[in-house]
């Protein structure tokens, strides 16, 4: 550790109310999760009201607004649909987000046992639970997260730049004639003056 | 050289090119030919010669001149489902050296620029620290300051162009980057205000950051990068923060990817572990060809891009002697050469560096060269201090496959056709 400098006074203790108000990350391991429960059926009623404009009925996302339901097993295809049940490792990390930054435009505003309820429906909507099981703090490890070990950490020191590296090219790099094979033009999505036909979202 | 369709295709022509072309027919390429008749603006008195100009209180802030109107922030509409949890682009096509105005410089957002005072803003440190804190602004403005140049450049930058040629110019393909003279505090000095005894190791430590506004952007930061270099800033290129990069205090998170320079940051807290935040699982995350995921991909490699002629800046001059420039950088370290190639990558010229690279800020480079009216295949390759070479799309893809998003840091190809249009383009 390095050594610490000296402490120039500033600032103030922050009192447990003030943490307790700020700090509401939940870790994987449940750390931070509050006591509170709720089920697939009362989180079908909270979401058609205050997710389903966005997200659809189903969890099955609207237009360009995130899908929260489907896509299991398909993140090795062409086109991987990533959602709550397809992607996402940690339950822990649903609840969080939900609980602070859910319903877009009107956040912080459900309590811990509506956001378990809501999370209870997500996880019906994926299929990962029966209709009767009721999401709580005690309850949340018992559901299976279908890609918790589909993440590996960064490799690219080993996988890439090890590769990468030394004197490059300078001559005769490729053999002639170097073609082109795509053109921006020919698809043709380029904002102009006028709207251009749209494509498909890339990023949420 | 080139072997491809060169027929004049059936797309409209942009309304920029008209806009550059209309310019080019006129005063910029009068210098070139030799005059029969004398020229009038020479001739004849301006009216700028003989009367008033703007007084000094015509503009306590100023904006650019009406004539760079089109050195603007744009968007692509069709990128997300709304503007409020979005992306713009930075004019780096029109830009030139290394520092970008503040104004044009790139916004992404996931729940608005939101408007915070220094009276209102709060800074909390908690978690495993001896004293969890408050501080106010003004707090923050009596710790010792630094000051340093560093590229912000989203993860997602070019992460369009991941399954071909798709946005035809620098702005959208290159464009979500921004490099700034920041001032603020480094982030080691307020975890050590706090004190770091309680946390016992420091090396298996995180720190947990935050957002004021809704989105929370929460992200994990190894305690390591934390104390090296991560600055609380409210500085940007001398002035306050702009309100849509975190006005007034924002994290800077060198040489990594821009999610993690946390804008209107709120909370520290220091953690045993990582959070897993929705920003580091579902987003920020880079799925390989094989389902499989990366995680924790922060810093940013080796990258650089011509930005000059490109399809928003095409030549207008006609032949002979001819500015390449481009922009070239590494979250890793400092560039140390740039190569440019005019024949699709097979044959390749050092181009001159403006100044020494810098460690994790964007660098300019030229090639002063003379065109010959010739079609060419326009590319950069940024080198660092780490002696890595930046990949061409194909070399990436190998590894990767095409749906990672994120961290498309491959050689850039510019078509420029023998009427100085440029395209787009992937090469063989």
């Amino acid at each position: 550790a390095p050594a610490m400098a000296d402490r120039l006074g500033l600032g103030r203790a922050a009192l447990p109310e003030e943490i307790a108000a700020w700090d509401g990350d939940v870790r994987p391991d449940g750390t931070g999760l509050p006591v509170g429960s709720g089920d697939a059926i009362i989180g079908e009623e909270i979401f058609a009201t205050q997710c389903a404009a966005c997200h659809g009925d189903f969890a099955e996302g609207i237009d360009n607004w995130p899908k929260l339901a489907g896509g299991i097993d398909t993140l090795y295809h062409d086109d991987p649909l990533k959602t709550v049940g397809s992607y996402w490792p940690y339950l822990s990390t649903a609840f969080d987000y939900i609980k602070r930054s859910m319903p877009y435009g009107n956040a912080g505003t459900l309590s811990d046992d509506e956001t378990y309820a809501l999370l209870a429906y997500i996880l019906y909507s994926n299929d990962l639970i029966d209709d009767d099981f009721v999401l709580s703090n005690e309850t949340f490890f018992d559901v299976e997260m279908p890609n918790a070990d589909g993440f590996i950490i960064d490799d690219r020191a080993e996988t890439e730049y090890a590769q990468w590296r030394g004197e490059p090219c300078m001559e005769n790099c490729k053999p002639e004639p170097v073609s082109v094979t795509m053109r921006a033009m020919v698809l043709d999505v380029t904002p102009q003056e006028e709207a251009e036909a749209p494509a498909e979202g890339t990023i949420v | 050289m080139a072997e491809h369709d060169n027929k004049p295709d059936g797309t409209s022509r942009r309304a920029f090119l008209r806009g550059a072309a209309a310019v080019s027919a006129g005063a910029l390429s009068a210098t070139a030919a030799r005059s029969q008749t004398p020229d009038p603006l020479i001739t004849e008195v301006q009216e700028w010669a003989q009367g008033f100009g703007d007084g000094v209180d015509e503009t306590p802030y100023g904006l650019p001149i009406a004539h760079e109107r089109d050195v603007i922030r744009r968007n692509v509409e069709w990128l997300t489902a709304d503007t409020v949890s979005s992306i713009n682009f930075t004019p780096i096509h029109a830009l030139d050296g290394t520092i970008t105005p503040q104004g044009c410089a790139f916004e992404r957002h996931h729940s608005g620029a939101i408007d915070l005072k220094k009276e209102d803003y709060r800074l909390m440190i908690n978690g495993l620290v001896d004293t969890p804190l408050v501080f106010t602004y003004g707090d923050l403005e009596r710790f010792p300051r630094e000051n340093h140049v560093y590229f912000c450049e989203c993860a997602a930058n070019t992460g369009m162009e991941w399954a071909g040629a798709q946005l035809n110019g620098a702005q959208f393909t290159h464009g979500m980057i921004h490099n700034m003279e920041y001032t603020g505090v480094p982030l080691r000095m307020l975890l050590e205000e706090a004190g770091l005894d309680t946390a016992g190791d420091l090396k298996d430590k995180w720190v947990f950051v935050e957002g004021a506004d809704a989105s929370s952007n929460g992200r994990s930061i190894p305690m390591e990068k934390a104390l090296d270099d991560c600055l609380i800033a409210f500085k940007a290129n001398g002035e306050a923060l702009r309100k849509e990069h975190g006005y007034p205090v924002r994290l800077v998170v060198p040489g990594w990817e821009g999610n993690m320079w946390v804008k209107w940051i709120r909370r520290i807290e220091v953690m045993d572990g990582p959070v897993e935040s929705r920003e580091e699982t579902s987003k920020y995350t880079d799925t390989l060809a094989d389902g499989i995921s990366r995680k924790w991909t922060w810093a940013m490699d080796a990258k650089s891009v011509v930005t000059s002629p490109s399809p928003q800046s095409p030549i207008t001059h006609g032949k002979g002697p001819l500015v390449i420039s481009g922009l070239a950088w590494s979250g890793n370290g400092a560039i140390t050469r740039v190569d440019v190639s005019k024949d699709g990558g097979m044959s390749w010229q050092t181009a001159r560096l403006a100044k020494p690279g810098e460690k994790m800020a964007l660098t300019r480079f030229y090639l002063d060269t003379e065109w010959d009216g010739s079609e060419m295949l326009l590319q950069s390759r940024a080198m660092d201090d780490t002696g890595y070479v930046q990949p061409t799309k194909a070399q990436l893809r190998e590894v990767r496959g095409l749906n990672s998003i994120y961290h498309n840091n491959c050689i850039q190809t510019w078509l420029v056709r023998a009427n100085g249009e440029t395209e787009n383009v992937e090469v063989s």
